[in-house]
């Protein structure tokens, strides 16, 4: 992590907002993805968490420009992205790429593995030294597959198998940041394990950048450096793994962490049970957006937008108004802070032990 | 938190590399396409198997009419008026079923049924197959384009599309035929026998298309959303090559059977157009208008109803067979 350099990808203000119809005349706008900021270094692992719906995948899809951003901007190597078109976006998709989340879903059923990881090249009539053929064999050899198995067909293989083929073909074409939608959320959980391995090692041994989007934080924990909590379309907080694992500061990431099923111990502070649904993206609530939900809200979490800043001058930064200090579990949780907005009813504490 | 899926790391590498190809895959192993296991459980199907030999037959006897004339040494214009009765009625047994005439003669013109009916499949299937291509060509273009790019190009095809449906084809094809052949030939004039086949085939193609168009509109929109689309997209695939490459290969199947089935549809088509008049000359050999020249001799020669009607059976119930096992065999999940 070298800090200062030019960030590789640079995200500003980035929204995606759906318009929907609902009733006979009435338009709504979903903002399911609306203001985000971040920067990617160069061989960085970021780590995108939150819950379903939270707007993850909207942003993966941004990113590599499958969904077109309704504000903000996208910047790649200095490059502005944000609209660029087909023709202007030609020479980045080859320094940008995606993995998908379903293996069974991301591979056509009628082409052979060896068309599958070739079409990145063809379509963008690339022509490796050796050429194509040798180019998939050792890709496929790099994400540890047969590369005898070319000219199997996806329905051959298995899911962790399928998915080791989407990552060759994301790398066919020799990235530098690779968007990884929920990689493993489809896998069996030994298989997981292979297959961030396998991500880990090809981050390390070719310096590739990651976008990682997950909801498994375990998994995030063991392959990002940096963590970006997501929540309602908006990065609650963001920092280095230690710090969101460790000293998390913003009320829902410690919540978010309390969740995780843990078969050993649960910290001192319990679990942190959120009441209620996560509000809509239609009609977002007011100022803090976790306000809702939060058991430390009071008025000016209403009223005022928190921004999202770094305290005690590190790299973490919280869109908070009562950051939370301390390591994780520790106990300031819900038990710790007296419910002070209690009109809200919002957050019920519960020590599940 | 516990870290038990991705700590307990570095399993034995159980799924990839080298597993069963030691002994028996030395010489390299060929995956089998989603194309090669259908035809094999096309080949596995004993029904398809038949339906397709006698598809096969029909279709070589229409290609070899010539030859078989040759053979036969009758033509199909050819008349053989000393060998009816001086009611106009062939001579013999069976509507003169003999050695020379292997179905008989027609009451009247004293033409060869046998050959003309040769010709006969000829002609149904010409038009039927060049109406089944055309549709296709026309309902998968525009099918696609609808499905793939949407919006507004979506919005008019599919309103053009409900246009041509909403047409009554039999009333179109009646009015359009005899008008489209007055503009080209005058009221006495001679029409030729492939001016009439070609206005079958338009009017067919006109109205064919459509069910196509949708059923390939349809594929395509689910197709739209898969993520190995969207991953050929993020490679920056062109429209070419998400058409032709990703979308199209996995929408062949219902396509196929779609045209299956529309062959035999186009047949019966022909024929009922023929039947009611319209389209076909009179010296063009068609089943339709040998069924309908028949029915005016259904007490006194049944014989001549006989053969183009069994003739016009099978090969609708070959195609209709053969259809079905197609799609069985493309699509094993579907409910029989």
């Amino acid at each position: 992590m070298s800090v200062g350099d030019e960030p590789l990808l640079r995200v500003r203000g980035l929204g995606k907002h759906f318009p929907v119809r609902s009733g006979p005349r009435g338009r709504g706008l979903v903002r399911a993805v609306d203001g985000l900021d971040f920067d990617v270094r160069a061989g960085e692992t970021l780590g995108l968490v939150g819950e379903s719906g939270c707007g993850k995948t909207t942003t993966g899809r941004m990113l590599v420009r499958l969904l077109e951003p309704t504000a903000g901007s996208i910047e790649f190597a200095g490059r502005d992205i944000t609209h660029a078109g087909r023709r202007e976006l030609r020479p980045l998709r080859q320094d940008l790429q995606i993995i998908f989340q379903d293996p069974y879903a991301s591979l056509n059923p009628r082409h052979t593995v060896g068309r599958i990881i070739a079409m990145p090249l063809l379509v963008n009539g690339i022509d490796p030294p050796g050429g194509v053929k040798a180019r998939v064999r050792e890709l496929l050899e790099l994400v540890g597959l047969n590369p005898e198995h070319y000219n199997r067909y996806p329905h051959e293989f298995s899911g962790g198998q399928r998915q080791r083929i989407g990552i060759a073909r994301a790398l066919a074409l020799r990235p530098k940041l690779i968007v990884a939608d929920e990689p493993v959320s489809a896998l069996d959980v030994s298989i997981q394990a292979q297959v961030v391995n396998l991500l880990r090692d090809l981050q390390r041994d070719l310096g590739l950048a990651f976008v990682f989007i997950a909801h498994d934080l375990a998994v995030v924990r063991h392959f990002c450096q940096r963590v970006a909590v997501m929540y309602l379309g908006r990065i609650v907080e963001i920092g280095d793994r230690d710090d969101i694992y460790e000293r998390p500061q913003h009320p829902y990431t410690r919540a978010l962490l309390s969740a995780v099923p843990d078969v050993t111990t649960l910290g001192p502070a319990g679990r942190i049970r959120l009441a209620g649904d996560v509000p809509t993206p239609l009609n977002p609530p007011s100022g803090c957006r976790f306000r809702t939900r939060c058991w430390k809200a009071r008025d000016i979490c209403a009223a005022e937008e928190p921004p999202l800043v770094p305290r005690d001058g590190g790299n973490q930064a919280t869109a908070c108004h009562f950051p939370e200090s301390g390591p994780a579990g520790a106990g300031s949780g819900p038990a710790g802070a007296a419910p002070a907005a209690a009109g809200t009813g919002a957050s019920v504490e519960e020590v599940s032990r | 938190m516990s870290m038990s899926p991705v700590e307990g790391v570095a399993l034995a590498e159980v799924e990839s590399g080298g597993d069963a190809d030691a002994p028996k895959e030395e010489k390299g192993f060929v995956g089998r396409s989603p194309g090669q296991l259908a035809w094999l459980r096309l080949r596995g199907d004993r029904t398809a198997m038949v339906s397709g030999a006698l598809l096969v037959f029909f279709v070589l006897v229409a290609l070899s009419a010539p030859l078989i004339e040759l053979l036969y040494g009758i033509g199909p214009s050819d008349q053989f008026q000393h060998k009816l009765d001086r009611f106009g009625m062939p001579l013999g047994y069976a509507g003169g079923v003999s050695g020379d005439h292997f179905f008989g003669l027609e009451p009247g013109l004293g033409r060869d049924i046998f050959i003309r009916l040769v010709y006969g499949l000829r002609t149904s299937l010409l038009i039927a197959f060049a109406a089944a291509v055309i549709t296709a060509v026309l309902g998968i273009a525009l099918g696609a384009l609808a499905g793939y790019l949407g919006g507004w190009l979506d919005a008019v095809i599919n309103w053009v599309t409900d246009l041509v449906l909403a047409m009554p084809f039999l009333i179109i094809a009646l009015a359009l035929t005899p008008t489209l052949t007055l503009r080209f030939y005058g009221e006495r004039d001679a029409v030729s026998p492939a001016f009439g086949v070609g206005v079958l085939i338009a009017v067919f193609a006109i109205f064919g298309w459509t069910s196509t168009a949708r059923l390939v509109r349809g594929q395509v929109i689910a197709l739209r959303e898969r993520e190995f689309v969207e991953a050929a997209k993020a490679s920056g695939a062109g429209l070419g090559h998400m058409l032709f490459r990703q979308l199209l290969p996995n929408i062949w199947a219902p396509i196929l059977v779609s045209f299956s089935l529309a062959v035999p549809q186009f047949i019966t088509s022909e024929a009922a157009l023929s039947f009611i008049g319209v389209g076909l000359t009179e010296e063009t050999p068609s089943f339709g208008r040998m069924i309908y020249q028949s029915l005016v001799y259904l007490q006194t020669d049944p014989a001549f109803v006989f053969f183009p009607g069994v003739a016009i059976f099978a090969l609708v119930f070959a195609f209709n067979l053969f259809g079905d096992a197609l799609r069985d065999a493309l699509d094993p999940k579907s409910s029989r």
